[in-house]
């Protein structure tokens, strides 16, 4: 049977590293786009302190950067430690993406971030911002990839199991790149990342303007911020998540858990806008619902339905039965490959052998199901409501945010530039310095709303995620954990205080600091860059 | 569609090409480890250490990545490889992510403050970010030649009844320190390329002289323990090189012996030990000669030869199982599918080489001995 510590263990234990390490890699997929933004108006004007704003940002860059690579290392091979059977159940598809990514994407960023910290005295202006562009263009390439990769747990096309092999073997590589939910997630998170390190900038140069201190470098950096930031939030809300919700049963449970959706309504659905979801007595209390909204957003018609959890449950049931055949012909072919009955019947039920798998969590034979048995594991197709629910309002809500803020941030900028009256702008700024953890509590919700809405599948429909974890015992995972939070604490308070150090320094490229304790001061080789006028 | 080349040649290509990358991450974050490992010893002073750090500053992280390809690349073509070892060597993996999650921490953070105890305590940890996955990388190899404690139940879930001291016997501890001493050598042969002559670069020469000569006596010595306590496995009857990737469909059994065996039925494949010779045998003459060219190619061709040595010797094998030989990985059996075989060479043969031609583009650029004059005025210095 299944020792459900050791799933929730590894569940933890993923979700903490990944957590972890997505509080980096937001900042390093919109900084480094925005440092190409920053370099090449340098290069095109030609303009010194255009090369002042992006030094002063890669540095800030650099600080972050090396955690999320330092970070990434862990990813890459926690599936095989932790996830060992998810690992070879479909490893086929799985790992493709994953090779990819490094072949692809990590050599590109990795490599040329080298250049680009250390190659501003031996390389050309254009081939300077050319490595910059190509470490941009690097982090955002992995975050393709591995989108790919998790577009498929979501949304496992291009691919059906194999008894011989007993997983799951690819058919068409074609679907599995071009997955729709793949693409709508990754202009998505990308996105979001944007938004992130916009709100980061901003912020800074907010605290700087405020202070009087780097005025000119801050203005500046605030004006880029303000119009990547705008673009990228419109972004992340229009082309959002939405996209692929109709596609499955799959994706439809998370629509309909996210909404608190317990019953199908008559098209168009409405949307709730405040609920308390209750699990156990299977409703919405004190709901506050806006007609329509729902069926028009996610079928994009007036007659579309959107189907609700009960509905939905009792599909899974029958899909269970079915599954329940497809698992006994399996069964049989482990025994005797050349039985052609057997290969017959799994052909026709091999799409639901997922769902009878489900039953495993109660029984280790899923073929001595009763009809009550079915029933309890068909409600285990539905992941946390309450959770779901609030974690969507508070991500959405803060993306609405988002745009509002960056649309203020742009009109003063640039319509206003930077003069408002009765004291709006300084306001504005005093805000923007402390929203700056906002994009990221965004993003690990939004994190945590897909794979949460997940549950309980690993691979949606095809492996369930208390049958992916590795033979480990509590124990082991516990000093993992307890080792991986001890480390990656340590990293996290060193790596603010560095980054707040380096603000605090600014943009001064204070040169005595590179070397040991106790040089001279004074001797900077570059003159300090804080004289630059404000026009 | 059927792929136009056949499964049974793929699953040799990719085998190979698991090789390559083995070879290619020692020989190119082999020296980033055997220089992390060599810090505190060739360089005593912070500006010392901040050569050597810059020696290998501006590409460490371009290395790195074939770690992490390896990871990638195994998960794509060997899932089942992937699935059961890094499962099986749970603990000693974590041991081997937190020490390479230290060191480039160590080297982007320990400039950025001048107190000489934060920079030792960032030197402690690029040292251990050195020499723990080293070792680790070293007793893994030496567990995998002698069988893991395995087994496969019939939904193919794999269970690992070792622990994580078990890991670590005779034999295995040999190939641990035979990696130390291989990764030093490269790593010092590469400081004493990449450094400015003077105390450093000829500190580097030194320890690279020891590690040479510590390199070709364990070699020698796991050979010796290869021959008397016979290590081996082979496949029983005629496997079918283009089945299905399921260990249930052949028998592997133990064969003491097989693994040298193997040499003696292709003689070609003494060439990969030859070379683990000889290659620290250049390298030691190169570094006595003052030719840092000649002992770095000695150093590259000593890594690829031992590495070389170790996978010849046991294919078809790649994973042998020590309490169940019947679970055992292979070439036949382990791979993934015919399919994904296919596409996935496709993307390295577009992708790698533009991946060297950009590798090499940044050596370029970097090309040049570090000079104490730099570290003391290049901002962007570690």
């Amino acid at each position: 049977m299944v020792d459900m510590a050791v799933i929730e263990l590894s569940r933890v234990q993923f979700a903490l590293t990944a957590l972890y390490h997505f509080l980096f890699v937001p900042l390093t997929l919109g900084l480094s786009f925005m440092l190409v933004i920053m370099e090449s108006i340098y290069v095109m004007t030609d303009r010194p302190i255009w090369r002042v704003v992006t030094r002063f940002w890669a540095k800030l860059f650099a600080i972050n950067f090396v955690l999320g690579v330092a970070t990434g290392i862990t990813m890459e091979f926690e599936f095989g430690t932790n996830w060992s059977y998810f690992s070879h159940y479909v490893g086929d598809i799985f790992g493709a993406p994953l090779a990819i990514e490094g072949l692809m994407a990590f050599f590109l960023e990795a490599t040329f971030v080298g250049m680009m910290f250390f190659g501003w005295d031996r390389l050309s202006k254009r081939q300077h911002l050319f490595t910059t562009f190509m470490v941009a263009l690097g982090s955002n390439l992995s975050a393709l990839w591995i989108l790919i990769a998790n577009g498929w747990m979501q949304h496992p096309t291009g691919s059906h199991f194999n008894p011989d092999t007993m997983r799951m073997e690819v058919t068409d590589f074609g679907a599995v790149i071009f997955n729709p939910v793949a693409q709508a997630k990754f202009v998505h998170t990308v996105s979001a990342g944007y938004v992130c390190a916009s709100v980061f900038v901003l912020g800074v140069s907010s605290y700087y303007i405020l202070r009087g201190k780097w005025v000119a470098v801050a203005k500046r950096s605030f004006t880029v911020a303000a119009a990547f930031g705008l673009a990228s939030a419109l972004s992340v809300v229009v082309l959002g998540d939405e996209s692929g919700y109709t596609l499955t049963d799959n994706q439809r449970m998370k629509l309909a858990s996210l909404e608190a959706m317990w019953h199908t309504e008559p098209a168009p659905a409405g949307i709730a806008l405040f609920g308390i979801p209750s699990m156990e007595g299977r409703k919405t209390l004190y709901e506050v619902k806006v007609p329509y909204v729902l069926g028009l957003i996610s079928t994009r018609s007036l007659t579309g339905k959107v189907a609700g959890i009960d509905e939905l449950v009792v599909k899974a049931e029958t899909r269970i039965e079915s599954g329940i055949k497809a698992y006994d012909a399996v069964e049989k072919l482990k025994v005797n490959r050349g039985d052609m009955t057997a290969r017959a019947v799994f052909e026709e039920h091999k799409l639901d052998l997922g769902y009878a798998m489900l039953l495993k969590r109660f029984m280790p034979d899923p073929r001595g199901a009763t009809p009550a048995d079915i029933e309890k594991a068909a409600w285990t197709t539905v992941p946390n409501v309450p959770v779901m629910f609030w974690l969507f309002r508070a991500m959405a809500g803060l993306g609405f945010f988002f745009i509002a803020f960056f649309a203020a941030a742009f009109w003063m900028a640039t319509i206003r530039r930077f003069g408002c009256a009765n004291g709006f702008c300084r306001l504005f700024m005093r805000a923007a310095v402390w929203i700056i953890p906002l994009p990221w509590l965004a993003i690990e919700a939004g994190w945590v709303l897909a794979e949460i809405g997940r549950q309980p599948w690993a691979i949606d429909g095809v492996l369930p995620t208390f049958l992916g974890a590795s033979s480990l015992t509590v124990p082991q995972i516990w000093t993992t954990i307890i080792g991986f939070t001890a480390l990656y604490g340590t990293l996290a308070v060193i790596e603010v205080r560095l980054m707040l150090a380096a603000i605090a320094h600014g943009p001064i490229e204070d040169h005595a600091l590179a070397g040991p304790a106790g040089a001279a001061h004074g001797q900077s080789a570059h003159p300090p860059y804080a004289a630059v006028p404000a026009e | 569609m059927v792929p136009p080349i056949d499964y049974e040649t793929l699953r040799v290509i990719w085998w190979l090409l698991m090789g390559v990358l083995l070879i290619g991450f020692a020989l190119t974050d082999g020296f980033d480890l055997g220089v992390a490992a060599l810090l505190p010893f060739v360089a005593k002073s912070d500006e010392e250490r901040r050569m050597v750090i810059n020696a290998v500053g501006a590409t460490w992280e371009g290395n790195q990545v074939w770690f992490i390809l390896g990871g990638g690349a195994i998960f794509a073509a060997w899932p089942f490889v992937y699935a059961v070892s890094f499962s099986g060597f749970y603990l000693a993996m974590f041991l081997v992510l937190a020490a390479l999650i230290l060191r480039p921490v160590g080297f982007k953070y320990r400039s950025k403050r001048p107190e000489p105890k934060w920079r030792a305590r960032w030197d402690w940890a690029l040292f251990v970010g050195g020499l723990v996955p080293a070792l680790v990388f070293g007793v893994a190899v030496g567990n995998v030649l002698t069988g893991v404690p395995f087994r496969l139940d019939s939904d193919l879930r794999a269970f690992y009844e070792g622990t994580l001291l078990g890991l670590f016997h005779p034999f295995s501890l040999l190939a641990g320190l035979l990696s130390v001493a291989m990764l030093v050598l490269h790593g010092a042969a590469w400081l004493a390329l990449k450094v400015e002559h003077g105390t450093v670069h000829d500190r580097a020469q030194r320890f690279g002289q020891v590690a040479a000569l510590v390199a070709i006596a364990l070699f020698a010595l796991g050979g010796v323990m290869m021959a008397t306590m016979g290590y081996g496995f082979r496949v029983e009857g005629v496997p079918d090189p283009a089945g299905p990737s399921n260990p249930h469909l052949m028998t592997m059994v133990a064969a003491p012996g097989a693994w040298l065996a193997n040499f003696a039925t292709h003689p070609w494949m003494l060439t990969a030990p030859l070379l683990g010779f000889t290659g620290p045998l250049v390298a030691l003459a190169g570094m006595r000669a003052r030719r840092e060219v000649l002992a770095f190619g000695g150093s590259s061709a000593a890594a690829a030869g031992i590495i070389g040595t170790v996978g010849l010797s046991m294919f078809p094998f790649i994973l042998p199982s020590s309490i169940d030989p019947a679970s055992s990985l292979t070439v036949w059996n382990a791979s993934s599918s015919h399919m994904t075989l296919f596409i996935m060479l496709l993307v390295t043969c577009v992708f790698l080489p533009i991946v060297l031609a950009y590798t090499a583009w940044a050596y370029k650029v970097m090309f040049g001995r570090v000079t104490l004059h730099e570290v003391r005025t290049n901002p962007d210095f570690y």
